[in-house]
């Protein structure tokens, strides 16, 4: 049907109103990943680097716990959280709860890629930066981060614009992000098949020049 | 018998090889020396095709091999061929290194190409390390697993591409020493390479390459002792 | 009224066997879309490299529209997308087709990594034995590209597995669809979905450790 006037159909059930609907969703897709990226960004530094550090008890209880995280879908995650906190009574709204389960999720990610960055740090470097008389926390703060940077950058960058794109499953909590808006639309305007390139193009152009950006420093810092 | 007729070959505008020509009889032992770069190693690859001519001729035992009917694999079984990176396949031990042409080039039974394959590695002295991953093996052994498997498919010509320049110093004499019994048993060579010490013992002639021309061709004795061109005795001096 | 919350588990362990029977329906849908995205992925791997024109074209722009849209959309549109077609596929096939388009966007790249990764000198070593080039490619480059992107592979499949949960969203009875339809059934939403999320992790557990049994088999070198 739209293929014979696809901008006739376009303009009579799709208005702009509900592109203003569309637009309003993508800013919270925007808003929920950025905040979980953020926390979770954070929280997985400081995870990552106690997995790094080897602590028997970061190995005992840490690694396990985030490996969880890591192997159950995303979607039963939010699921679960959602029915959990009102049972030791925490009252949130799908936003809440989607932004405390997707800053888990994230550190979660973000610790492993952290650990494999702080390895790829050989110990010929720690030693020749103790050498020069460093402290351990000079080297920590000042010789690593610029040299594991490298190493964790790009696979950070993947594991943030995972995250962004997850941030879709929030929608099965009610909130209402940009797939789940277009959800809605299609169920009331029957035009799935613009509505839903709007949404793509949205996520892709978001991703893919950060994805390609990514891949370019990767090879540019593999020299 | 392998003739080699005006060969020119460029790469882009690279003019590499300026009207090459060359015979070498059956049971001779060529070394080809010459600064890097010379086009003494894209010679090689002209022999069996791995490389594409753009005039010129070449000919083994008669068969023209940049003729569109000549069967390059069937070609390049007759031509063993030995790199400077060893090249060893690193997901198959070194009896199975060996083993593979025969088995699936020739199409020997199992028992017929290991038994081959066998043969070949106690003839390079690696009998003791057939089931070993090239991993395991040193430079040199890498190097003699490589000529094992070429020999493997009874070539009549071997070609060595600089096949001692990537080895650490003392794993040199090894493969020399190989190459020497390959060539004291008759074996036709041609040895692309950077010791004047093999090339001076081995070879029957030694051609000098300069800037993609071959600038000299004699026995060992004249060419070590009495280079005629300017540029042989400057190379010489250099690397002596 | 917060921590008097009754748990119930009697209904979940009730329901284990059906539970444990869909989870069988989610190892099916991830193994058979990974098998489907391996040969696709393999196919747009060389299309990518050595393709030319619009080959190169639609092998590039499936890659990346897999890598960089979510997998929920990538299903909304073997779902809603393909009915503005009047194409109506069955949820079995919606998240087969998803998962099987997003395999092959993931593993194309891995592929390809792998295939630019063995030197071209092992080519030439295998030529100069007179081998062919089918030849050169079946015995000397697959089996050292496998080892290269077994890793990904192994952890692609692990992802097609929790992907395979998007199934509740589109009416699919896999593990999460059918834990839904019992949670919704006895509102005992927290204990349904707390037993499946420990299949979940047994299942990626198991694959995990096939996979590295099968790598200790395979890769000796």
């Amino acid at each position: 049907m739209s293929a014979t006037a696809p901008t006739a159909t376009f303009f009579s059930s799709f208005s702009s109103k509900d592109l203003l609907f569309l637009g309003e969703a993508a800013l919270n897709t925007l808003q929920i990943s950025a905040i979980s990226i953020g926390l979770g960004t954070l929280a997985g530094l400081i995870f990552g680097w106690l997995l790094y550090e080897g602590k028997l008890w970061a190995t005992l209880t840490l690694a396990p716990i985030l490996d969880i995280f890591r192997s159950v879908p995303l979607i039963i995650q939010l699921v679960l959280f959602f029915n959990f906190a009102p049972i030791i009574g925490l009252r949130l709204d799908p936003f809440q709860s989607g932004i405390i389960v997707l800053t888990i999720y994230t550190a979660a990610l973000v610790a492993h890629v952290v650990r494999g960055g702080l390895e790829s740090v050989g110990e010929p470097l720690h030693r020749a930066a103790r050498s020069l008389g460093m402290t351990y926390w000079q080297d920590t703060f000042f010789v690593v981060p610029p040299i594991a940077l490298r190493a964790v950058f790009p696979s950070w960058v993947g594991v943030a614009l995972g995250v962004m794109k997850d941030s879709a499953l929030v929608s099965v909590l009610g909130y209402v992000e940009l797939l789940k808006a277009s959800q809605i639309l299609i169920t009331r305007t029957q035009e799935p098949f613009i509505i839903l390139l709007c949404a793509g193009a949205f996520y892709f152009a978001l991703s893919f020049p950060v994805a390609r950006y990514a891949a370019y420093l990767e090879r540019k810092w593999a020299v | 018998m392998i003739e080699i007729r005006d060969v020119h070959k460029w790469f882009g505008k690279l003019h590499v090889l300026k009207g090459i020509s060359l015979d070498v009889h059956k049971g001779e032992v060529l070394s080809v020396i010459g600064a890097s770069g010379s086009g003494k190693s894209t010679l090689l690859y002209c022999i069996n095709r791995l490389e594409p001519i753009q005039s010129g001729s070449v000919r083994v035992d008669g068969v023209d091999v940049y003729d569109r009917k000549t069967n390059v694999n069937h070609l390049r079984r007759n031509l063993g061929m030995v790199f400077q990176q060893w090249n060893s396949f690193p997901h198959l031990t070194a009896v199975q290194n060996v083993m593979l042409a025969p088995r699936r080039v020739l199409k020997k039974s199992r028992s017929e190409a290991r038994e081959i394959a066998v043969r070949q590695l106690e003839h390079v002295g690696l009998g003791d390390k057939l089931n070993n991953y090239p991993s395991a093996l040193s430079g040199g052994q890498q190097q003699r697993l490589a000529i094992a498997r070429a020999l493997a498919m009874e070539p009549s010509y071997m070609l060595f591409d600089e096949a001692t320049s990537s080895l650490d110093p003392e794993l040199v004499g090894e493969v020399l020493d190989t190459m020497r019994l390959l060539a004291e048993e008759g074996m036709t060579m041609i040895c692309v390479t950077h010791e004047m010490g093999f090339a001076r013992d081995v070879s029957d002639k030694v051609a000098f390459f300069h800037e993609g021309t071959i600038e000299e061709l004699s026995p060992p004795q004249e060419i070590f002792n009495n280079p005629q061109s300017e540029h042989t005795r400057k190379f010489l001096a250099n690397v002596r | 009224m917060s921590f008097d919350y009754n748990f119930h588990w009697r209904p979940v362990f009730k329901s284990l066997p059906d539970l444990i029977w869909a989870g069988m329906t989610t190892l099916q849908v991830a193994a058979l879309s990974m098998l489907i995205g391996i040969v696709l992925g393999l196919l747009l791997a060389l299309v990518r490299m050595h393709g030319h024109g619009s080959y190169r074209w639609v092998a590039t722009t499936w890659i990346e529209l897999a890598r960089n849209t979510p997998a929920l959309f990538q299903l909304f549109f073997f779902g809603f997308g393909l009915g503005a077609f009047g194409i109506h596929l069955a949820p079995f096939y919606i998240v087969l087709c998803g998962l099987s388009f997003n395999n092959a966007g993931y593993l194309a790249e891995n592929f390809r990594g792998g295939l630019q990764s063995v030197p071209h000198t092992q080519v030439r070593a295998a030529r100069s034995l007179g081998m062919g080039i089918v030849r050169t490619y079946v015995s000397i480059v697959v089996p050292q590209v496998l080892r290269i992107v077994y890793h990904p592979m192994t952890n692609q499949m692990v992802w097609a597995v929790l992907m395979s949960s998007l199934g509740m969203l589109v009416g699919f009875r896999e593990l999460s669809g059918e834990t839904q339809f019992f949670a919704s059934r006895t509102f005992r939403i927290f204990e349904y979905f707390a037993v499946t999320a420990v299949l979940y992790y047994i299942i990626v557990k198991i694959i995990l450790g096939a996979s590295r049994l099968l790598a200790w088999r395979l890769f000796r070198y």
